[in-house]
């Protein structure tokens, strides 16, 4: 077809990673690399996306970045396709080091693959895919940014997301254990106990920065009466930037070693923390790059484990939290696993008033902080805050409406969400589902 | 003048459905190709109950959230298919012309439905065009090509509406409109409008993925 005008990525932000990883690019390398990636990694889905697209800008609405920037169209989904894949296959992998620090800009920053724009999209076209196949040119080229890229590195070296050593990670349980036995005498948190039921996965951040988080899981498990293990081994961390860097074969490792885990202690099946794109790496992309069709055991993530154990009776509400209370839906949850009313059944149980934000479940906005986003660093946080306007109108409709605490049960949103809260002034509360549970749930007396 | 007729009502015509289908079939099976070698997961998630759901919300007008955003989008889309696929299709003269060559024949819209559809398929294909310069988002997307395709669309309904109302120079106008219609079918393979062959795929398979592994709606 007909030429279309030269498009070039512009670079906004200054970004360590990304400025010397393209001080070393020589043209030959960039053309080697993506017509490596393109001709080795890509096929029909990629083909068919670029053919299929009529160009016709109806994904622009699905996408906070576009709605918070004045439907800015560079920041709607096609348009920042346009901005790179398109321009990459044009020009057959004939792009300066420039573009690849744009395109890098757009891919790790501006995207959080919350895969909204896919139902926007007539066709389907997975955008999300689209921004992961840049990801991987970048990773490959080494124009990554500089925080997501130390992140990978600490999963390669730690298998864990936060350079936690693993005395560390056995210190932290047992320093929770000991805290909860002050509440519960006879709690335990069961380390590497074989044959248990549930195996209980984490992010790398709960034991280094919210340890509480742990301390309430175990009262819940130990109230639920729950037959539990957490591993001492490396495999404890479900987390997975590098499902986000493009660094897919780092992405499987870690997978591996999780899996590993939990089929060493012959589990029955897996339950995680609060957290979204870990589920998304264990439920739907890790399981896939290991060869799995779908997860080898049962993959629970915390919001469907406590409405099971409080539809199952385990779970007793004793005073139901008194806040007015709405519930935002993580996309790795909503999207990528449809717990939205199982996620709602937990919030009427335990809370006394919830209001809906409007829109909610599988049409949510994203918190702007997923996909990798907010891993990218402090460079990059005014892009995400300042990239979801929408989300702060979202919130201060709901608030007008009543809404006190908004519950977020995702690491990724918590983050995000705290740092919109905090610029837009929105005067909220933040919790998990955990939080509220841990609160309103009866406990046996001390 | 008649030789040109003979050769655009004869030759090209087979011609045109030759690439047409071939070209089609041939875009479908090394898709499908590529696929088993380079994507095989599209085999392995491909739910047919799932695409077929995904498929249905997306074809059915205002099923759904996006389509019920962009009302008059929706509309416009939609009588422009359904025009751009039944008016040749069911048009009086076009049958004939079959009959006429083959003896077969089917049922056929009035000459006056005709008309009023040709109208709107053109009229559609203007405000496609005007949306293209107008809205900012579709307008970034937008390069010369999207234009092209949608002259290529609407040339044959224009010749057409022209050549059925007598209009000066209608005999050339017949001629420009069975070139006109012969390039738009041979084109259809090779170009965006391939949508048309790739639409129950790429949304199947994404209502597969929503429904079958992820548990939730896309539409």
């Amino acid at each position: 077809m007909m030429g279309e005008p030269a498009i070039k990525p512009e670079t906004k932000t200054f970004d360590k990673g990304i400025e010397q990883g393209a001080a070393k690019l020589t043209p030959e390398k960039i053309k080697q690399t993506i017509n490596s990636v393109i001709s080795g990694e890509t096929g029909a889905r990629l083909k068919a996306y670029v053919d299929t697209c009529v160009h016709c800008g109806l994904c622009s609405e699905a996408c906070h970045f576009y709605l918070s920037h004045d439907n800015d169209p560079r920041y709607s989904p096609a348009g920042k396709v346009k901005q790179t894949i398109w321009e990459l296959l044009k020009k057959k992998g004939e792009v300066s080091a420039d573009f690849i620090k744009g395109a890098s800009e757009i891919a790790y920053t501006q995207c959080n693959l919350c895969r909204r724009c896919v139902m926007y999209c007539p066709f389907g076209i997975d955008v999300a895919y689209l921004m992961l196949v840049m990801r991987r040119i970048c990773h490959k080229l080494g124009v990554t940014p500089q925080y997501i890229q130390d992140t990978a590195h600490s999963h390669s070296a730690t298998m864990n997301q936060m350079w936690v050593k693993e005395d560390e990670w056995i210190d932290t349980l047992q320093w929770q254990e000991e805290e909860a036995q002050d509440e519960i005498p006879n709690l335990r948190i069961p380390l590497e106990k074989e044959g248990a039921d549930i195996f209980y996965s984490v992010i790398g951040p709960e034991p280094k920065f919210r340890a509480q988080l742990i301390y309430q899981a175990a009262v819940i498990m130990n109230v639920a009466g729950v037959d539990w293990t957490m591993p001492a081994t490396p495999g404890w961390d479900n987390s997975d930037m590098c499902m986000f860097s493009g660094d897919n074969e780092m992405m499987a490792r870690l997978k591996r070693v999780h899996y590993e885990a939990a089929f060493r202690l012959k589990v029955k099946k897996i339950v995680m923390g609060e957290c979204g794109h870990a589920f998304r790496s264990i439920y739907d992309v890790g399981n896939r790059a290991l060869g799995w069709k779908m997860t080898p055991l049962p993959v629970v993530h915390a919001m469907q484990f406590y409405y099971e154990l409080l539809k199952e009776g385990k779970l007793k509400i004793a005073k139901k939290y008194d806040k007015p209370v709405t519930f935002h839906d993580p996309c790795n949850t909503v999207r990528g696993r449809g717990l939205h009313e199982m996620a709602r059944y937990v919030v009427r149980e335990s809370c006394s008033e919830f209001i809906e934000m409007h829109p909610n479940r599988e049409h949510n906005y994203c918190c702007s902080a997923g996909g990798g986003v907010i891993n990218c660093g402090p460079p990059f946080k005014m892009t995400r805050v300042e990239g979801n306007r929408i989300k702060a109108e979202q919130l201060f409709a709901v608030k007008a409406k009543g809404a006190k605490t908004i519950i977020a049960p995702c690491h990724n949103c918590h983050g995000g969400l705290e740092d919109i809260i905090h610029h837009y002034g929105l005067d909220m509360e933040l919790k998990f589902l955990g939080d509220i549970l841990y609160e309103a749930i009866e406990k046996p007396a001390a | 003048m008649h030789a040109m007729y003979d050769l655009v009502s004869g030759p090209l015509v087979w011609i045109a459905f030759i690439v047409f289908i071939g070209g089609s079939i041939y875009r479908l099976v090394s898709m499908a190709l590529l696929a088993r070698k380079k994507d095989p997961m599209v085999y392995a998630y491909m739910h047919p109950k799932f695409a077929l759901r995904s498929i249905f919300h997306w074809i059915v007008p205002f099923a759904s959230v996006n389509s019920r955003k962009n009302p008059i989008l929706t509309i416009v889309t939609f009588i422009f298919h359904i025009g751009l696929i039944f008016v040749p299709i069911f048009l009086f003269a076009h049958i004939i012309l079959v009959k006429e060559s083959w003896n077969i024949s089917w049922w056929f819209i009035s000459d006056g439905a005709a008309d009023f559809m040709t109208l709107l398929v053109i009229g559609c294909c203007i405000f496609f065009a005007a949306r293209r310069i107008v809205q900012p988002e579709v307008k970034f997307l937008t390069s010369p090509s999207d234009f092209l395709i949608l002259a290529v669309i609407a040339t044959p309904f224009v010749t057409g509406f022209w050549t059925y109302h007598q209009w000066a120079g209608h005999s050339f106008m017949a001629i420009l409109h069975i070139l006109s219609g012969e390039i738009m079918l041979a084109v259809i393979p090779f170009t965006r409008l391939s949508h048309m062959l790739f639409f129950p795929f790429t949304r199947g398979y994404m209502g597969s993925e929503f429904g079958a592994v992820r548990n939730v709606k896309d539409w």
